[in-house]
């Protein structure tokens, strides 16, 4: 377990369909730096094995609602990556 | 997943859909239905496998059937259906009743195509030779590019 201090967020990040697939998990909690972006928390991803299949700048949601790269994050957001959507 | 108000793992009861949305007053009701179809990209698919991010697909969903309602002054029911579904089965159904056709049509068609840009939900197809393929994600390499949850 990653020691918790001031300078750090804990975050849970969600992810579902191709991007699971590809990370070979659906769920990871992640420790950033305070302050960190939703492309911080993207990038961390893409370092990970099989993480060169995520897009750069994929659809995210923060806490339920659509997120931008720059969106800054806070300790206990849920974030999730979502691959193009189809339902219907 | 708790609470599941629009999503849904049983087969889709539009009969119950149906009772949702009519009333005297609603002299025309239009139905969708979306079903799983036995190709794709000219091969023969023998399965779908459905997947939601739940609570974000059933925000999403509510805030939909709430436009469509205030839009046309009318009464609409939703309800998508996850986990494996077989060639023929319903995977999203709509109702909607309003006093005329017109308002009831366009609900029905406003809903599908907004559940198909902005609710969290994925499917895999599965071909008769076994292989299988997340719909949308071919090109995996590209920026996401589906509309989610317009901010308002």
């Amino acid at each position: 377990m990653p020691v918790s201090n001031a300078s750090t967020l804990r975050l849970r990040v969600r992810l579902f369909a191709s991007y699971a697939e590809a990370l070979g998990f659906d769920q990871v909690d992640l420790s950033l730096d305070h302050p960190s972006t939703v492309a911080d928390a993207v990038n961390r991803l893409r370092a990970l094995p099989g993480g060169e299949k995520l897009p750069s700048r994929p659809l995210c949601a923060l806490n339920l609602s659509q997120a931008a790269p720059e969106d800054p994050l806070s300790p206990g957001d849920e974030l999730a990556l979502l691959p193009p959507l189809s339902g219907g | 997943m708790a609470n599941l108000v629009y999503l849904t793992t049983e087969p889709i009861d539009l009969t119950a859909l149906l009772a949702h949305v009519q009333s005297p007053s609603r002299g025309g009701v239009a139905c969708f239905i979306g079903a799983v179809r036995d190709y794709a990209s000219g091969r023969t698919v023998t399965r779908l496998d459905y997947s939601a991010y739940g609570p974000m697909a059933e925000t999403e969903c509510a805030r939909i059937v709430a436009e469509a309602e205030s839009r046309w002054s009318c009464g609409v029911a939703l309800k998508h259906r996850i986990g494996t579904l077989a060639v023929g089965d319903t995977a999203v159904a709509i109702t909607a009743a309003a006093a005329h056709r017109d308002e009831a049509f366009a609900a029905c068609r406003y809903v599908i195509e907004e559940v198909k840009r902005r609710v969290p939900i994925w499917k895999r197809e599965v071909f008769a030779d076994g292989s299988v393929e997340w719909v949308g994600s071919a090109a995996a390499g590209q920026q996401g590019s589906a509309a989610v949850a317009p901010s308002s």
